[in-house]
């Protein structure tokens, strides 16, 4: 059992150091096979203990090695596959098999190919380690690898220069991945402050010695930990204000996005909520700011992906929107709920990212929806798998984002908080409008690339293949609602509702099937005949505003950037090169010129030197007179 | 009065003194010569002047063999000086700086 | 009777070594330091260290100014020496503060009374028998060693000071007109 454990996690850093070993050489499919299978090892032991602990919930622990032992400090490096982890782990392992396997066919013309599975395997590695450690630190350790991944992957294209903001995509990749890199960075200083409130506190970060003590502790200490912790998964989950990175994140490679920003990163905040949900039955007040944030950012973000261009960041403000669902369902307390839609969008938006990848490919990596329409005759299959994933996405019955949203829905209206309900329904009609404005715009249609001389090709039948378990997960995983709930309840809380919601469900679920069918029908009457450009649409207020994504970029960039590098500036030229360089300069000088005045004293003149000499025997002397008269 | 042997040490003192002002201000090698002569002797008298007051005769002895040493320093002082007049044309201590650093 | 003689000589030998220090003539500076030897011997003739004195006027006032003497005859003489005393205060602030502090030292009453003398030779004998004795046994080995050091000196001395070491005197001599002088010097 334990070497499962071990294969789950090790096979990916195998395969990272394999590939690294071909990073300088040119592109093998060596490479890409071998990575590709390892992880799939992964995968495989993922599901055998997701099904050992289908048949007998007691978690599995193994204890690599003791790793900081200083005084009373005892971390080990230690892992637990529990019901969470292993829900976690088999959906992390599922998306990177698919994604490095379709990365083979994407970045198959790419000259750093090797490079790049180095860098996606060593991500899952971190990704694994953040949900199978069974303490803090280990899990800030994935944390950390993960957010350096991410920073390797989104910055893959690092020589691209940098573009000013008004082209389409506005930014060069290394400028994103250092914002990706740095925002995150703020939001783990939080989190490095709640780790330490809970060691200074309980002397202990393993998790079960930690939830078991934290009655020990007083009710405002438990807020600001909370609250701590919570700023580490803002970071990370791109929750506002710490989201303007997310879509920058967009400029690295496809599969890059379809692994980190739908799957896998993204949802490592989520994953820390559900995990440290004791502490977050414990401060109501603090889990229910943080459904409110959800909710915000919900509609926040589906707002300004109304009106996008981009091919992929319409998919990523999609993708920031349902975290926003993830995370007002884990705070409102149904966090196997939570969980649940975790799982089910992975797999949708991964398959979303990954037709967006096959369309750019096949448009000579054009991403401006307005160039694209009319593809559905060209890629047949991606037309499929897009569709398929958008009303999955849009929560469609039978589809498995139906299941979950609707499961959310009905939490917050079970906990009375009407207003987060009805932030909630509307924002799955607005997801729904702007997943199938997109579907529309781009493969129905007048055929707007043709005046761009762009000839879009279908990708090989083989990839279609590739994304069949995605597609597979995202029809039927709704169906495995309640075996979820029972395998989950094992490990978290359940999550009654009451009497008034079991009456009340038929209804609220045929309210949200009808403002989601309205929005897809919105959009088909708009765009399914052809793009129409209204100037007057576009200039006015609100158009500009959620195009620009509410000026927030913009802000940030005045009023802390530009002040930060000005007082960079000056700490640089005013107190580095003035202070700290003259100081050291200083000394050298000091010395230098030191030694250039005693080199007077070696004249090679006898005489000076016996004068020096007799210098010397004069305070020789009358050093030795006052020790002896001082005895 | 009655001469002790402070008296004797404060003649040699003296002498020392005046053969090291000799040493420090004379230019002309054969001249330090000189001066360093008078600080040997100004060391002979002291260890002569002890020995004879303590009655213990190994000053005497060392004060000999002072003069043995001095002698030879002499002779091989001498032989040099040769040289480098040879060499140099001249005794002038301010023209020595070859060792200049 | 002995502290007038003291009284004396010390005068004497102080007044001759500072003019052995102070002249710009080499000769007279050369005079004034035998003079000064022979007295310092009477020195030790009043200390009674007779043995002592004989061997200083014997080898310092005679063969060490004899030597001086045959050094100064080989330099040119006649004419002063000019010196450039560019810093005669700085000469005096030392020399003086050296004086000072030398015989403050030796002033002061820190001469211990319970030093036991080490060598002494068998009592009531005259000074240079007990030397003798003393030189002989105790002090036998720095003795020898004096005498090598001697040879040494001696042998140094005239390799340093004499030309042409490796022809024997006869060919300098056979071979002496000026042709083949040159030639051989090249």
């Amino acid at each position: 059992m334990e070497s499962l454990v071990y294969i789950a996690l090790f096979a990916p850093l195998v395969s990272s150091l394999f590939s690294a070993l071909f990073a300088q050489r040119p592109k093998t499919y060596l490479v890409g096979t071998v990575a590709s299978l390892l992880i799939g090892a992964s995968l495989v032991s993922s599901l055998i203990l997701l099904f050992t602990l289908l048949d007998n919930p007691t978690p599995i622990h193994v204890d690599l090695m003791d790793w900081i032992v200083v005084g009373d400090m005892n971390v080990k490096f230690g892992f637990t596959v529990d019901q969470v982890t292993v829900t976690m782990m088999s959906v992390v392992t599922l998306v990177s098999t698919v994604v490095h396997v379709y990365s083979n066919y994407y970045m198959g013309h790419d000259k750093s190919y090797n490079r790049f599975f180095s860098y996606l395997s060593a991500f899952v590695f971190s990704m694994l380690i953040l949900v199978m450690s069974d303490n803090f630190l280990g899990l800030f350790i994935g944390w950390e690898g993960v957010g350096v991944c991410s920073w390797l992957l989104i910055g893959f294209w690092y020589h691209k220069p940098d573009v000013s903001k008004d082209v389409n995509p506005a930014v060069s990749p290394s400028w994103a991945a250092n914002e990706a890199f740095i925002v995150n960075r703020i939001a783990d200083l939080g989190m490095l402050v709640g780790i330490f409130m809970i060691y200074w506190s309980l002397g202990t970060l393993n998790y079960n010695e930690v939830f078991a003590n934290l009655d020990k502790l007083d009710h405002s200490f438990l807020v600001g930990i909370g609250i701590a912790l919570f700023i580490g998964a803002m970071g990370k989950s791109a929750q506002f204000p710490l989201h303007t990175w997310l879509t920058d994140a967009m400029e690295g490679p496809t599969p890059v996005s379809a692994l980190i920003h739908a799957a896998t990163m993204v949802t490592a905040g989520v994953y820390l909520v559900i995990r440290a949900h004791p502490l977050y039955q414990e401060i109501p007040e603090v889990s229910y700011f943080i459904a409110v944030l959800g909710t915000f950012v919900a509609i926040f973000a589906a707002s300004m992906a109304l009106v996008n261009r981009d091919l992929k960041r319409i998919i990523a403000y999609s993708t920031l929107s349902q975290l926003g669902y993830m995370f007002a369902a884990a705070g409102l307390g149904a966090y196997w709920v939570a969980l649940f839609h975790l799982a089910a969008h992975a797999f949708f938006k991964a398959l979303l990212f990954l037709g967006a990848g096959n369309v750019m490919h096949g448009m000579n990596d054009e991403l401006d929806i307005f160039k694209m329409g009319g593809l559905k005759k060209y890629m047949a299959k991606t037309f499929f798998f897009m569709g398929l994933a958008s009303l999955a996405l849009s929560g469609i019955y039978p589809f498995a984002g139906f299941f979950s949203k609707d499961t959310i829905l009905e939490v917050a209206f079970n906990e009375h908080t009407y207003g987060i309900w009805f932030v909630l329904w509307l924002t799955a009609g607005l997801t729904a409008f702007y997943s199938f404005r997109q579907v529309f715009l781009v493969f129905l249609g007048d055929e707007r690339f043709k005046k761009y001389g762009i000839h879009p090709h279908e990708a090989p039948n083989w990839v279609a293949w590739t994304f069949s378990p995605l597609a597979i997960m995202a029809v039927i995983f709704g169906f495995f609602k309640e075996d979820t709930m029972e395998f989950l309840t094992k490990l978290l809380p359940p999550y009654e509702m009451s009497e008034h919601t079991h009456h009340m469900v038929p209804i609220l679920i045929i309210v949200t099937t009808l403002i989601a069918v309205s929005g897809i029908v919105i959009a088909y009457i708009k765009y399914a005949k052809g793009l129409k450009r209204d100037p007057k649409v576009e200039n006015s207020f609100a158009y500009k505003l959620l195009y620009n994504q509410y000026y927030i970029p913009l802000i940030y960039e005045k009023t802390i950037t530009k002040p930060y590098e000005q007082l960079s500036n000056i700490a640089w030229q005013q107190i580095d090169m003035k202070v700290v360089d003259a100081t050291v300069d200083g000394i050298a000088h000091l010395v230098k010129e030191t030694g250039e005045v005693s080199t007077k004293a070696q004249n090679g003149n006898l005489s000076s030197y016996l004068k020096w000499m007799t210098a010397g025997l004069i305070m020789i002397t009358i050093i030795a007179v006052i020790f002896v008269v001082m005895k | 009065m009655t001469l002790t042997l402070t008296h004797y040490l404060v003649l040699s003192a003296i002498l020392f003194t005046i053969g090291l002002a000799g040493v420090i201000r004379r230019k002309n090698l054969l001249m330090l010569f000189f001066a360093t002569e008078i600080m040997l002797n100004a060391a002979n008298i002291a260890f002569a002047a002890i020995s004879a007051y303590i009655n213990d005769l190994s000053g005497q002895l060392f004060a000999l063999f002072i003069i043995a040493i001095a002698a030879s320093e002499v002779a091989v002082g001498l032989g040099l000086l040769i040289l480098i007049y040879k060499k140099y044309g001249t005794l002038d201590l301010d023209n020595f700086s070859v060792m200049k650093g | 009777m002995e502290a007038i003689a003291f009284y004396i000589f010390s005068i004497l030998i102080v007044g001759l070594f500072l003019v052995t220090i102070l002249s710009k003539n080499i000769l007279y500076s050369m005079s004034s330091l035998a003079a000064g030897m022979v007295l310092i011997s009477g020195l030790f003739f009043i200390l009674g260290a007779d043995f002592l004195g004989a061997v200083q006027l014997v080898v310092y006032s005679g063969a060490v100014m004899a030597l001086y003497a045959f050094g100064m005859m080989f330099f040119d003489a006649t004419k002063d020496i000019k010196e450039r005393n560019s810093s005669g205060l700085l000469v005096f602030l030392l020399s003086g503060a050296t004086a000072v502090i030398l015989v403050v030292i030796f002033a002061a009453p820190s001469i211990g009374k319970n030093i036991k003398p080490l060598v002494t030779g068998t009592k009531g004998a005259d000074n240079p028998h007990v030397i003798g004795e003393v030189l002989f046994t105790k002090y036998l080995i720095p003795f020898e060693v004096a005498a090598v050091m001697l040879l040494v000196a001696m042998i140094a001395g005239i390799v340093l000071a004499s030309k042409k070491m490796d022809q024997s005197l006869s060919e300098i001599y056979i071979d002496a007109d000026p042709e083949n002088e040159l030639k051989e010097q090249k």
